[in-house]
């Protein structure tokens, strides 16, 4: 598809040379970027090539060490802190920037409030906020607070507050790292009818199907350097992600060794119950991996987090290694073997503002205990394994996990959580947001844990994941197990059917191996 | 850009740089003892000194406490109500015990240990009531703030409780005597602080605060027991209160309705001086201590000059806990 303006029109938004130092370090090498309008143009690279960096200077929140930035022809400084929103630049940043408790109204008009007498005109914003949301058939109350909607719908209020803004350039960031398949469809729709409108879109993503369907142009970036800018006609997903990595990029996903067909049943659930859990049953065994497929909001996070005692549960049996369990807190499941790694591993898996070490011993601490005070020594030993095992990259042990890039974060959450040396693995989106270089390496750790006899459940909403690693998948839909597919049936249709209730296994029916 | 696996775990070489953020509270105490020595030379003198320390060390045992809880993101504000009402229990309860006792060290340690035994429970309360009954610890320890004040009141019947002389008598050494010429309080206050920090950096209990306050999500998910460590922090500051007014009574020998007044503040103040992050996630006692020691060093030094007005004491305080924290943002990216 093509925007309206063409591809001959003028560049709305240009970067000659730009190059940014932080400190004494490099992170952005002489790059030229530009951008038409009614254009999608992609940014990829792997974390840490510079593409976050990248957006800030093109939004004004940081300002290049040397270069210049045009817009509308004219040479500019943009001015910082998100003034450039006034030039109709937005940036729509990968965490997402609205107050929870603010109403989607409030939220779109935050800093620009529709005002009469000098009060604020509630009604005229609500009703300014409905007619956007309508545009873009986003079917969201616009007295609804932030905190109720879901992640979608979020993304949805960044979109009409960006509209409501005159964007002329809309840079996203990952918009599509948090959304379902169909969210994404939702979404692109919406970017379509933006650059119909001649509005610039500036794209960063992991997922190259995406970049080849949505986006015009695509620039790939590593290490801080340009690597090529080009025309997505020429290219083909292989050769984007070769781009990426600089290397030649096979066997993404290991071969998968398929457990014996008597391996033993070392994880039991039966009819357990739990908030947005529906009477689920499973069984785990020795050296499987387990997928977990499914609709976002479909309840996957919530049978995890029940099986491990973080949220309770109404009813159900779980059964380790054929003895009866019931965790009430997460120290019980850790101690029995059983771990947990949340999807949200700012939220909930680092602390951002400590460095590796106490973050990587923190499920563990105990372990580093020398009559009862902390060894150090112990604890970096702990570190400079992991660091080797996961190879986690940091300029140094004491730097800020949060300003590590996505995927020395998880590969750090991986080695905190296979500290407790767990025996049961439950991984929730292990590569949400990381580059396909290091998914690659977290997709052998893990077919490797399961070679050695541990055992695995592996959350994903990225379908290909779910099918390049899993040796049976359960689909989730609605709280309850839609359908457990196997062998040759784990396919993307197959799971879909079952995720959009198209297709619905009879209950208990091959719920066991 | 990937350092080597060993290199990893030590630090990088920093240099002669003075890091303010970290130095900060040390290098603004040696500005204040040379200002100090300039303006009078019986600042460094033995009396003067053990004196400062001494009553600095009743906010500084409290401040201990106080680093805990903020370090676990929490905030106690009763901790001066809470003192004045130990001091009354305990002085009450002395009294009470001569009659059966007599005069002597026995009741004196039976007053010590109500004093210890009241500030634990007042903590239990605080803590329940902030993690299992998941109210917020502004508003727990605001209303248990009024309660404790508004109790010592009640006891003093509006007016002063005074210990039974011979007893105070008994008591006294505990604050005007010490070991090698240094007061107990100082000695007190060492011991807390060395403990202190010995437990924040060393022990697991220190490195959980330290997660809570930073995120409590992550400690939750990290299989930390976080209702637990709070609790424990709250019963900790409690205790501590009451060890420092078992070293407080014997000064005076009384309490009214205006003891211990605005100590939570006092206590506060050192604390975030010392360069404890106020939101929780990061904390020092090393730093409380030198944070509370600078606050008795501004009014002790406006006492020994005559160009500036002791009474703007409070203010020269204000301005440096504004200082402190303006220097500790440090330069941030």
């Amino acid at each position: 598809m093509s925007g309206a303006m063409g591809t001959s029109a003028p560049a709305i938004l240009s970067a000659h040379r730009i190059s940014k130092s932080f400190g004494d370090i490099p992170v952005l090498f002489s790059i030229d970027f530009d951008i038409r309008p009614g254009e999608v143009h992609a940014v990829i690279g792997e974390n840490g090539a510079g593409k976050s960096t990248l957006i800030k200077i093109l939004s004004g929140i940081e300002q290049p060490t040397s270069g210049t930035i045009s817009f509308d022809g004219q040479t500019v400084t943009l001015p910082p802190n998100g003034a450039a929103e006034a030039m109709g630049i937005v940036l729509i940043h990968q965490e997402q920037n609205l107050a929870e408790h603010l109403t989607v109204a409030d939220s779109i008009f935050l800093g620009r409030e529709i005002k009469r007498y000098g009060f604020l005109n509630q009604a005229e914003m609500r009703r300014r906020a409905a007619e956007i949301m309508a545009t873009l058939h986003v079917p969201v109350d616009p007295d609804a607070r932030i905190g109720s909607l879901s992640v979608a719908d979020k993304q949805m209020v960044e979109i009409a507050k960006a509209i409501s803004r005159d964007a002329r350039v809309l840079i996203m960031d990952e918009p599509t790292a948090v959304l379902s398949v169909g969210e994404t469809q939702t979404l692109f729709e919406q970017i379509r009818r933006l650059t119909a409108r001649g509005v610039a879109v500036i794209f960063i993503s992991h997922k190259l199907d995406e970049i080849m369907e949505l986006a015009e142009r695509v620039t790939v970036l590593r290490d801080g350097q340009l690597i090529a800018t080009i025309g997505t006609q020429a290219l083909t997903p292989d050769s984007i992600a070769q781009m990426m990595v600089g290397r030649e990029l096979s066997n993404l996903y290991p071969p998968k060794h398929e457990p014996d067909v008597d391996a033993p049943v070392v994880l039991r659930v039966r009819n357990l119950s739990a908030q947005g859990v529906n009477d689920i049953s499973f069984d785990l065994r020795r050296g499987e991996i387990l997928g977990f497929a499914g609709l976002i909001g479909s309840g996957r996070t919530a049978v995890a987090e029940a099986v491990v005692g973080l949220t309770g549960r109404s009813s159900g049996e779980i059964e380790l290694n054929g003895k009866p369990v019931d965790f009430s807190q997460v120290s019980q499941s850790v101690d029995a073997g059983v771990a947990y790694m949340t999807k949200d591993r700012k939220g909930k898996g680092l602390l951002l503002n400590m460095g590796l070490q106490p973050n990587l011993t923190l499920l563990t601490l105990k372990k580093h205990l020398r009559a009862g005070f902390l060894d150090s020594a112990s604890e970096a030993r702990a570190l400079e394994r992991a660091v080797r095992r996961f190879d986690v990259r940091a300029r140094d042990a004491s730097v800020a996990v949060g300003r590590l890039s996505g995927g020395n974060q998880q590969k750090l959450m991986l080695g905190k959580t296979m500290e407790s040396e767990p025996d049961i693995i439950i991984m929730d989106e292990p590569t949400r947001g990381i580059d396909v270089g290091t998914k690659q390496q977290i997709y052998h750790i893990i077919a490797a844990l399961a070679a050695e006899g541990k055992s695995v459940i592996v959350i994903s909403s990225e379908m290909q994941e779910v099918i390049g690693l899993s040796h049976r998948v359960v689909v989730m839909r609605q709280g309850r197990v839609a359908g457990v597919l196997e062998g040759a049936e784990i396919t993307e249709s197959e799971i879909m059917r079952y995720a959009a209730g198209i297709k619905q296994s009879g209950h208990d029916e091959r719920i066991s191996a | 850009m990937s350092a080597s696996a060993p290199d990893m775990a030590a630090k990088p070489a920093r240099g002669f740089r003075i890091d303010l953020k970290t130095a900060g509270p040390l290098v603004a105490l040696a500005l204040l003892v040379l200002l100090g020595i300039f303006l009078n030379e019986n600042f460094l003198s033995y009396n003067n000194l053990t004196n400062v320390l001494a009553r600095s060390s009743f906010i500084g045992i409290i401040a201990i406490g106080a680093t805990f809880v903020i370090t676990a993101g929490g905030l106690d504000l009763s901790v001066g109500s809470m003192a004045a009402v130990i001091a009354g229990v305990m002085i009450m309860v002395m009294n009470w015990l001569i009659p059966t006792m007599g005069i002597g060290w026995g009741v004196v340690l039976a007053g010590m240990a109500v004093g210890i035994l009241v500030g634990g429970v007042a903590g239990v309360g605080n803590g329940l009531m902030i993690t299992r009954g998941r109210i917020e610890a502004f508003i727990v320890t605001l209303g248990t703030m009024g309660i404790f004040r508004s109790l010592v009141t009640f006891l003093a019947n509006g007016g002063t409780l005074s210990l039974n002389f011979q007893v105070a008598d008994v008591y006294r050494p505990v604050y005007y005597d010490g070991l090698l010429g240094v007061p107990y309080p100082i000695i007190v206050f060492a011991l807390v602080a060395i403990g202190g920090e010995i437990i924040m950096r060393r022990t697991a209990f220190g490195r959980y605060c330290a997660a809570i306050g930073s995120n409590e999500q992550v400690a939750r998910y990290s299989s930390i027991n976080v209702d637990n460590v709070r609790l424990l922090t709250y019963i900790l500051q409690g205790v501590l209160v009451g060890v420092a007014v078992l070293l407080y009574v014997p000064r005076l020998g009384s309490a009214s309705s205006t003891t211990g007044v605005l100590w939570e503040l006092e206590a506060i103040a050192g604390v975030i001086i010392g360069g404890t992050t106020l939101k929780g996630g990061y904390g020092r006692v090393w730093g409380t201590v030198v944070g509370v020691v600078i606050l008795g060093l501004i009014g002790n030094i406006l006492n020994l000059q005559s160009l500036i007005s002791p009474y703007l004491n409070g203010a020269f305080q204000g301005v440096i806990i504004i200082l402190a924290v303006l220097l500790q943002r440090g330069r941030r990216r």
